[in-house]
């Protein structure tokens, strides 16, 4: 079975996913942060491949992506360092990125090597779903990768119910019309956004990203959904850090409160 | 993630362009607002340097400087009648974000403009002109801070507000409807040169059509209406930057490798791992990693002919025509000027050359560049 599928089939509430960009804050730093993120008690970690246009972050991953580039990560790299990681980590690991790079890479190739090291499913942001239907399904499903697509306060009952037939594992909520690290707080919209999804009896579970950054908001966002996904606020965190482990773990236990 | 941005676009463009309403308004703009038909010009002296026969369109005639108006008189409306309040786009030279500025002061429309931040300092006065029309005009500070960084910022606001925001995007790329879209918007430029010279030659169908191309939006317009007439040599005239191969050249189809950017799938300049290169040329209007993904095709099958000039070349043809037709041209355009050093062609031939925008606004270039 997926991690992913048994992790909600086992957990329920309160899931938490962080978002770290690989290669980041130095190139060396993906493994160790990533384990320091499961000893935390983080349930999923969603490691970023970086890419020098990604138009659905906002400044803070956006700048550490151009950092992760700088210190020469790519998809190559991050392979080569998530060589046996499963030895060390034991929760779904999830990979978001952009198109372009991966394409570049080979798609058959990047799967492959998804399944080989380990990795249990893709976050990808311009991917339209129509294009994934025709191109990639089979491919995914082949290397037993899910994929998550996003539904934000904009999408229709009818495009939100596409999206639960086509996404594996869960369903990535934006919490707003927005980009990542946009906003400090939720206002009563995104409430009842929130309200109104979790009202539909979706077949998959839903994790809340983009705004979520304190136990506050990781508490309203569990509220209403499966858990969240926290981002920015934890690149924020260790972007100037001296003592990785120790304030990865200090942001983690406020945030689990 | 743009799919409840585009998808009403996508579902409705098409008939409400071809609504006789839609219509009535737009030709009315097109004729009294932008001053269209713009004039196909015979340049005398420059056809007797050059030893063909060459005729300008004159879109640097266009109300606000350049062509670009055309696209966005077409947007404008579309955004109206879709119901949107509110307009954004990017802009590299600064004529896209002045025509859009232009387009949403006669709408009563707010207006926001992306433009790189290395732009807002070398285009300094289409930067106010945006201000005096009303415009909020934002730095991108991202990246190469040019059109691809105001691109990416232009597309994060849309994602932030796609029920009340209309992105205009300027040139033919983007995600699906976008290319197709401006590219319908900008044929006028194609429909009007084959009556102009059907009158003034007997003939609908030149020799040669020259276009500078960045995203390449005036070539797209000057095409358009030849994709099909296999006798028209098309060309493409890019940004070569200090070279092709020097590190500082936007010469996308010699560079680029197929990639997505933007939405589109095209022609990029990118690294063996999929980053996109940091373009250059010394016109912010060609200083973009990608092509239209129609060019990209045209070059693919060999229906277009591309060649890259050098930043001092253009400069230079600039100058030359300057002095020989007294009309200092965008120094976008002057690339398309130089691009009849670099292609071969009979001294009969018949030559139309895109004259896309003026060059008031590059004054601080040409004077910076200073060998004149």
């Amino acid at each position: 079975m997926n991690r992913i599928d048994y992790l909600f089939q086992t957990k329920k509430e309160r899931v938490l996913s962080i978002y770290v960009t690989a290669g980041f804050p130095e190139l060396g730093d993906t493994l160790p942060v990533m384990e320091a993120i499961q000893a935390s008690g983080a349930d999923i970690i969603e490691l970023g491949i970086p890419y020098s246009d990604p138009i659905a972050d906002g400044p803070t991953i956006q700048e550490s992506n151009a950092i992760a580039l700088e210190n020469g990560m790519s998809i190559k790299t991050l392979f080569s360092q998530l060589v046996g990681f499963r030895s060390k980590i034991h929760v779904p690991v999830i990979l978001m990125g952009y198109l372009n790079p991966i394409i570049q890479f080979g798609m058959e190739e990047f799967c492959k090597k998804c399944k080989e090291v380990g990795i249990d499913g893709l976050i990808l942001p311009d991917l339209p779903m129509s294009q994934y239907l025709e191109e990639y399904k089979a491919l995914f499903e082949e290397y037993g990768l899910f994929i998550s697509f996003l539904i934000s306060p904009q999408t229709s009952e009818k495009r939100i119910r596409e999206v639960d037939e086509n996404s594996n594992g869960f369903i990535y909520m934006v919490s707003s019309h927005a980009i990542t690290g946009a906003k400090a707080s939720i206002s009563k919209e995104q409430e009842t956004y929130f309200e109104r999804v979790a009202g539909m009896n979706l077949n998959h579970p839903r994790l809340i990203g983009f705004g979520i950054s304190d136990a506050a908001t990781f508490q309203l966002a569990s509220r209403y959904s499966n858990g969240a996904i926290i981002g920015s606020a934890f690149i924020k965190k260790i972007k100037d850090s001296k003592e990785l482990k120790q304030d990865i773990k200090n942001f983690l236990t406020e945030v689990r409160g | 993630m743009l799919y409840p941005n585009v998808e009403e676009l996508r579902e409705n463009w098409e008939a409400i362009v071809a609504s006789p309403s839609y219509q009535e308004e737009f030709q009315q703009l097109l004729k009294d607002f932008v001053g269209r038909p713009t004039p196909l010009y015979f340049a005398g002296r420059l056809s007797e340097t050059f030893g063909a026969k060459i005729y300008l369109k004159r879109e640097d005639l266009c109300h606000t400087g350049a062509h670009k108006v055309n696209n966005t008189v077409g947007q404008i409306i579309l955004a109206k009648k879709l119901g949107k309040k509110r307009i954004i786009a990017e802009t590299g030279a600064g004529q896209h974000g002045v025509a859009t500025a232009t387009v949403c002061a006669l709408m009563g429309m707010d207006c926001t403009i992306y433009m790189g931040e290395l732009d807002i300092k070398r285009q300094r006065p289409n930067v106010e002109r945006m201000r005096i029309l009303g415009a909020k005009v934002v730095p991108a500070t991202s990246g190469s801070k040019t059109l691809k960084d105001a691109t990416n910022e232009a597309m994060r606001a849309w994602i932030a507000d796609p029920v009340g925001t209309h992105y205009i995007i300027g040139s033919v790329v983007g995600p699906h409807p976008y290319p197709e879209m401006v590219a319908r918007f900008q044929s006028v430029i194609s429909e009007e040169i084959k009556r102009q010279l059907l009158a003034k030659e007997g003939r609908e169908n030149p020799d040669l059509v020259i276009a500078c191309v960045g995203g390449g939006s005036n070539a797209a317009g000057a095409f358009y209406h030849y994709y099909n007439e296999p006798a028209v040599r098309l060309i493409a005239a890019e940004a070569a930057g200090l070279g092709i191969h020097s590190g500082k050249s936007a010469a996308t189809s010699v560079l680029g490798t197929p990639g997505i950017l933007h939405g589109s799938k095209t022609l990029l300049m990118q690294t063996e791992d999929g980053q996109v290169v940091e373009p250059h040329s010394i016109s912010a209007g060609l200083d973009y990693p990608g092509i239209g993904p129609v060019h990209a095709h045209l070059h693919d099958i060999g229906r277009a002919e591309f060649v890259a000039v050098e930043d001092e070349d253009a400069m230079k043809a600039g100058i030359l025509l300057s002095r020989t037709e007294g009309i200092i041209p965008a120094i976008e355009t002057a690339h398309a000027i130089h691009a009849l050093n670099q292609i071969s062609f009979n001294p009969n031939d018949l030559i139309v050359i895109n004259l896309s925008g003026r060059g008031d606004k590059d004054l601080e270039t040409y004077i910076q560049w200073g060998n004149y």
